[in-house]
């Protein structure tokens, strides 16, 4: 088997490690997280201009038709540096739904702007009454004249606050049957209300609610059956991105808590030199080798497409929930009082990873999910 | 083996719950509500002290002669859990639980007389100066050093994870009187005023962005040394006997009976994928029955740790093996209730959980508190002597390796 990268992919990889090593290092970080919506429209611009808002879009809808090693890569490099800007919810999520759901006239609206950075799109699927059961909606589309009427609410839109437009899954009732549509909804239409949060990382989103929002047929990306696949894929590519972040965070944190144990003395002696410590410090490295080892599996499978994906994007969420929470905790620990502090970027790492569990569904769903499925 | 209950602590049960349900005001019981650490609210915190002082109930483990109530341990346990299950905020326990217990056992008569009487009244507000930058798990490495003067000692050098030093006006500290011999034998134990002219304190911001560390500065502080507590360079037996009572000192499994108890319900309310409460679902069960097992456990290992202090043992190295289980413990509920709060847990609202702030909270109010504790409780393994510091003290003293 051959893991090594293509010659554009490893200079994609370069020019990532730069940027971050560059533009990301804590205090920017802190500042960047600290404005008001929560990223640098400067760095989202940088992102244009060096083509990573077009990775994943194929080459006819202008884009450089990046696959799941572009995206892994990506999020892995934006994961060592904690990035804030949102390509995952932007470029990935929604530029995918588009660029599958919509009509020519719908692709061309968006996605030149999303590839130009000038348009911040968010999606809108998660409900509270449904955990994270994407297909089940309480959300609801009523057919009015010329057009939909919706109603409901959605929560933790990724972005939220800063979407431009938001895309929302609502049962379609047009009377005689229902199905589930797929809406690209203006955010400054009437009966919108954005509650706007900061998230515990440092993080932006929100809960969104629709009262009476009407919308033009036009607003209409698809329906039915094409939606269910489409926003099932969406979310498989947004489970695998973070956790290709996570790999990034874990390699990152394990190596820091190695060199922090180096140089930390007690007892006359570095840390480091316990072997009750060198044994945990180990068991966090084969956590990231592991890790590693099977976000190459699911990067693989997603490529290929095919009914495995989804199994192995379940492994992956399992898998990285569980090591991720244990090797985050474990930094902290290392670090004694000091991991315990806002000063120390770990604690910013350790929070990620703890958020990266919860969202799309954490361990034990996906768990629960592999069992399902089990041959 | 008795294990009847008797019809006194029946009565005493149902004294304390009418004296809580009598005087825990609103804001008092919010204030236990929303603690996510060791702390409550500390201005409430204090409050509740006063009153719990003017019934003579705020140390009721002192000696009676100090101000203590003279209860039993199991009176004091039905005290501790009736303040648990009535939400009460917990009391600051840096004088009444560590400091207080030193002056009692090793200070002199002068002493005791004027500072007992104000910590328990809550004049006096106690912080800790133990930690230094290079000495954490290696106390005893301690640098900040007090040089004799006359009739007092000049201290200089810093302290560090001072908890709540922004409020106090008093702490008890180790300083280095000798650098002769082992490393333990020139330390000393002072108590200061935190207002002493050279004295500076600087906040440390906690990962769930709550101030309480602090870096205390001494530079030329002069402490006069009747401010001492037992003899010159003999500081290290009187830190040993707090470090028994901070490790030990107190039971862990009611409060964490008491937070699993929360998460169930917040299991309750949350809602798996098929739609039905996340409490239903087997595979969060079997978590919650693990730990409930775990806990229950634990009741048992300190009620036998309580039944031969009762007979008049001391807990010994029994402290650190209820701290390691404790705080291991907790930290587990921490991680289930997180898992409950699922995405609500991430959403980052301070203000929400400032007892009186009166700000709405986004979803359900029992998750508020679930990423708060659940980053704050990661501490709990740290300080008083790490879990791995502990284990190192099982290994020597009990293992004899
Ligand atoms: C929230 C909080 C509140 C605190 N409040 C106070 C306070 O009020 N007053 C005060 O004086 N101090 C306070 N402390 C300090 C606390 O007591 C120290 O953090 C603790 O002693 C650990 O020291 P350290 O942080 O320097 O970690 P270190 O000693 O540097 O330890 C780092 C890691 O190495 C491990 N380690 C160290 N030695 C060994 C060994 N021999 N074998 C195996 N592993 C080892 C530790 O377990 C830890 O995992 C507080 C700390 C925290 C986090």
């Amino acid at each position: 088997m051959d893991f090594s990268l293509t010659e554009e992919q490893r200079l994609l990889k370069d020019s990532l490690d730069k940027f971050v090593q560059q533009e990301y290092d804590f205090e920017s970080r802190r500042a960047i997280v600290e404005n008001d919506a929560g990223f640098s429209a400067k760095h989202w611009q940088t992102f244009a201009d060096l083509g990573w808002l077009a990775i994943p879009f194929s080459e006819e809808a202008g884009g450089l038709g990046g696959g799941p090693v572009e995206t892994m890569l990506l999020m892995e490099s934006f994961g060592k540096g904690l990035v804030a800007e949102p390509w995952l919810t932007t470029v990935l999520m929604s530029g995918y739904l588009i660029e599958n759901l919509g009509s020519e006239e719908q692709k061309q609206r968006y996605l030149p702007a999303i590839v130009q950075g000038e348009m911040q799109v968010a999606v809108a699927v998660w409900e509270q009454q449904h955990g994270f059961d994407n297909q089940v909606v309480s959300t609801s589309a009523n057919a009015v004249s010329g057009g939909y009427e919706i109603n409901g609410q959605k929560e933790f839109v990724i972005n939220g606050q800063n979407a431009n437009c938001l895309l929302v899954s609502a049962k379609i009732d047009d009377g005689n049957e229902s199905s589930l549509g797929l809406f690209c909804v203006d955010t400054t239409i009437p009966g919108i209300s954005t509650q706007a949060f900061k998230t515990v990382e440092g993080g932006r989103a929100a809960n969104v609610t629709f009262d009476n929002v009407v919308l033009d047929e036009s607003a209409l990306l698809a329906s039915g059956e094409a939606v269910e696949k489409a926003i099932q894929h969406c979310m498989a590519l947004g489970t695998f991105a973070v956790c290709a972040e996570a790999v990034g965070i874990m390699e990152l944190l394990y190596n820091t808590t190695v060199e922090y144990t180096k140089t930390r003395k007690q007892f006359g002696v570095p840390i480091g030199k316990f072997q009750v410590l060198q044994h945990r410090m180990v068991n966090m490295f084969i956590l990231y080798e592991q890790s590693q080892s099977l976000l190459l599996m699911a990067a693989i499978k997603l490529s290929e497409g095919g009914e495995e994906a989804q199994q192995a994007v379940s492994a992956l969420k399992t898998w990285i929930g569980q090591a991720g929470r244990k090797l985050g905790q474990e930094s902290i620990q290392l670090h004694g009082g000091m991991g315990m502090t806002d000063e120390l970027n770990v604690g910013y790492y350790f929070k990620r990873l703890t958020a990266i569990d919860a969202l799309f569904g954490n361990a034990d769903m996906h768990l629960d999910r592999y069992a399902k499925a089990l041959s | 083996m008795d294990l009847t209950i008797s019809k006194k602590y029946q009565d005493f049960r149902a004294e304390v719950k009418s004296f809580l349900e009598e005087n825990l005001a609103p804001e008092l019981r919010e204030a236990g509500r929303f603690t996510t650490s060791v702390f409550s609210d500390s201005g409430l915190a204090m409050n509740w002290q006063k009153i719990l002082h003017k019934q003579g109930w705020a140390a009721p483990h002192w000696p009676v002669e100090y101000g203590g109530t003279g209860w039993d341990i199991v009176e004091r346990s039905i005290f501790a859990e009736e303040c648990l299950k009535a939400e009460a905020p917990l009391l600051v326990p840096i004088g009444l639980q560590m400091c207080g217990p030193c002056i009692i056992g090793f200070g002199t008569q002068e002493q005791k007389d004027y500072y007992l009487p104000r910590m328990l009244s809550g004049e006096d507000y106690w912080c800790q100066g133990y930690s230094e930058p290079g000495a954490g798990s290696d106390l005893s490495s301690l640098q900040t050093f007090a040089e004799s003067d006359g009739d007092d000692y000049i201290i200089n050098g810093t302290k560090i994870w001072t908890t709540y030093a922004q409020y106090a006006n008093k702490m008890f500290c180790l300083v280095r009187t000798s650098k002769e011999g082992k490393q333990q034998q020139g330390i000393t134990f002072l108590l200061l005023d935190m207002n002493t002219s050279g004295i500076t304190v600087e906040p440390i911001i906690g990962l769930d962005l709550v101030h309480e560390q602090n870096t205390v500065f001494f530079d030329n502080v002069r402490v006069p040394k009747a401010n001492r507590i037992g003899e010159e360079n003999n500081g290290w037996t009187v830190a040993k006997y707090l470090l028994e009572f901070e490790r030990g000192g107190s039971e862990y499994a009611p409060s964490i009976h008491f937070q699993l108890q929360k998460v169930k319900e917040m299991a309750a309310q949350a809602k798996t994928t098929n739609g039905e409460p996340l409490l239903n679902d087997h595979t969060f069960r079997r978590k919650i029955a693990n730990v409930e097992i775990e806990t229950k456990t634990l009741k048992f290992t300190e009620n036998r740790i309580k039944a031969a202090l009762g007979s008049g043992q001391n807990p010994g190295p029994a402290a650190s093996m209820t701290k390691i289980l404790g705080t291991e413990i907790s930290q587990k509920v921490t991680e289930l209730a997180i898992e409950a709060a699922s995405l609500n847990a991430l959403i980052l609202q301070p203000e929400a959980i400032e007892p009186g702030s009166g700000v709405d909270p986004i979803g359900p109010e029992l998750t508020l508190t679930a990423m708060p504790r659940y980053l704050n409780t990661r501490a709990t393994t740290i300080y008083g002597g790490s879990s791995e510091v502990q284990r190192g003290i099982i290994a020597k003293m009990v293992l004899g390796l």
